[in-house]
């Protein structure tokens, strides 16, 4: 991954889907669909998948984590999952 | 990115329950051109 | 609320099905300009009961509303229908991506223009030897320059990362270093699939199939090569001779993919077009969706199968059983071995398999006489007359 300051991780920056990105719910979290790369990704719990489509329209990630209500162990594994979104360029600084 | 589902699966996972979430619970990434039938 | 505990597998949530398939094959014509021997949809003559504009239209209005990220749209040779560029901006419109799969006869500089505008379109060049002399045979006398034009079309009009896609036969399964050398030289990616044996592919199977050799030798170039080299998962059964190759490794039929043919009908996958795995029909009340969701066959599909004795074997978990289309259609049952197991066990089965009395597709639009049993030195000289001196056709 080219590392371009610009779009490093960083939970305290405004985060949202990348244009040539569409998500798709599914009785388990959604999926997510990136038309430059090709690639596919499962996000397999409901609340990420409300967490990444909030993410447009909130403030910073971290924000978007408070507003659902996510603390300890599981709030470092779904920035830990943003973090991975973001090195697939499936989400990206805006 | 493989399949996780290796032939070595282990027997049990004890205490399942405590386990913490973890990243890769979360997201799983594929290629679209990694799936049968995919012309 | 308490994080899920167990990790849910991708296969779990395929065996439960998804709203929508990730992607599909949608063959738009059986017409096609050549008749390459080993024809998965045994194409040719159109058929007139193919969808109209307005019936392809609609089926594109219900993968938006479904949210079909990706259609794979194929043939026949898709660019012979005269509406074909009409569909394709359609369905980029409606957010449905395309990648189109295409002999390439018909390329122009101002199609590859229009590609390298749009950046929900991709292309797939079909290509099945890396000299004319291997490709010829299989696709027609004067493929092999045709092909070439088209990818110098889309290179020069600044179309990169389009696709050369090869299907590994026993006649260039030495070529593979060839092939990608061509797909770097015009910037492109290559992609190879198997060989299965439907559609004409079932009359020529027995020659072209890989030996088990040859099917050591190309995972070897395969892990070498990893995603640097797209395969469609399509050599999963191979995972069982090591190492995972990348992709699900896991049949998608019915559950992650689907194809829809010309004329609407649905079934499991590209490589089983009859009536055993015919689904339904776009036309249907309820239509695609409906076929998708609560036709008896997917939902058979989705269902944990026995897998017969191929679960007693130590490599199950790498092949599971490989190929369904491969299996079919060479007269093996659907709970054994795929014909090609690299444990030796299909080879020994489909030693007393008759091959007359294998399944035949019923749907078949090849031109002249529709079943061809010759071996292929003979084929070959089927291709005497030049389809690239036929070409010119409304686009």
């Amino acid at each position: 991954m080219t590392a371009i300051d610009d779009s490093s991780w960083d939970p305290t920056a405004k985060w949202g889907l990348h244009p040539m990105v569409a998500v798709r719910p599914e009785t388990f979290g959604a999926l997510v669909y990136h038309y430059d790369t090709r690639r596919l990704s499962f996000l397999k719990d409901l609340r990420l998948a409300s967490v990444v489509s909030e993410l447009d329209d909130g403030g910073s990630a971290n924000e978007v984590l408070d507003r659902a209500g996510l603390s300890g162990a599981d709030r470092e594994a779904f920035v830990q999952a943003l973090e991975m979104l973001s090195q697939t360029q499936m989400i990206v600084r805006r | 990115m493989h399949n996780t589902e290796s032939s070595s699966v282990p027997t049990k996972e004890p205490e399942v329950e405590q386990q913490p979430v973890t990243a890769n619970l979360l997201v799983e990434d594929v290629s679209i051109d990694g799936m049968c039938g995919v012309y | 609320m308490a994080p899920e505990s167990a990790a849910p597998r991708l296969i779990d949530h395929f065996e439960r099905g998804l709203q929508a398939p990730i992607c599909l094959t949608w063959e738009l014509t059986y017409g096609c300009n050549l008749s390459c021997v080993h024809c998965l949809s045994s194409s040719g003559r159109r058929d007139p009961r193919e969808l109209t504009t307005a019936e392809a239209k609609a089926v594109i209005d219900e993968m938006n509303r479904l949210q079909v990220f990706y259609v794979n749209i194929g043939g026949g040779e898709p660019t012979i229908r005269p509406d074909f560029w009409e569909l394709v901006e359609y369905a980029v419109e409606q957010g449905v991506g395309v990648k189109f799969s295409t002999n390439g006869l018909q390329m122009t500089a101002a199609h590859a223009q229009r590609i390298k505008e749009s950046g929900y379109i991709d292309v797939q060049i079909s290509l099945d030897g890396a000299t004319p002399e291997v490709n010829d045979p299989i696709r027609g006398q004067g493929t092999f320059a045709g092909a070439i034009r088209a990818m110098e079309t889309l290179q020069s009009a600044g179309v990169f990362g389009f696709k050369v896609s090869v299907v590994v036969t026993r006649t260039n399964v030495g070529q593979l270093d060839a092939f990608k050398a061509i797909a770097d030289r015009y910037g492109a990616q290559l992609r190879l699939t198997r060989l299965r044996p439907s559609g004409r592919g079932a009359e020529v199977w027995n020659e072209l199939h890989l030996s088990a050799a040859d099917q050591r030798d190309l995972y070897t170039w395969l892990l070498a090569h990893g995603e640097d080299v797209l395969t469609g998962d399509s050599f999963f059964h191979l995972s069982a001779l090591g190492q995972s190759l990348p992709g699900l490794n896991l049949c998608g039929a019915g559950r992650v993919v689907c194809l829809i043919d010309p004329v609407g009908d649905v079934y499991a996958c590209p490589f089983t077009i009859h009536e055993s795995f015919k689904a339904g029909s776009v036309r249907d009340a309820g239509g695609f969706t409906k076929v998708w969701r609560s036709s008896d066959l997917f939902l058979e599909l989705r269902e944990p199968r026995s897998a017969g004795i191929c679960t007693k074997c130590s490599e199950f978990d790498a092949c599971r059983g490989g190929c369904m289309a491969a299996k079919f259609f060479t007269g093996l049952p659907l709970d054994g071995p795929d014909p090609e197991c690299v444990m030796g066990h299909g080879e020994a089965l489909l030693a007393s398999i008759d091959h007359a009395q294998t399944p035949r597709t019923d749907v078949d639009h090849s031109r002249g006489s529709s079943r061809r049993m010759l071996p292929l030195s003979v084929v070959s000289r089927a291709c005497d007359e030049s389809p690239v001196a036929s070409k010119a056709m409304a686009l």
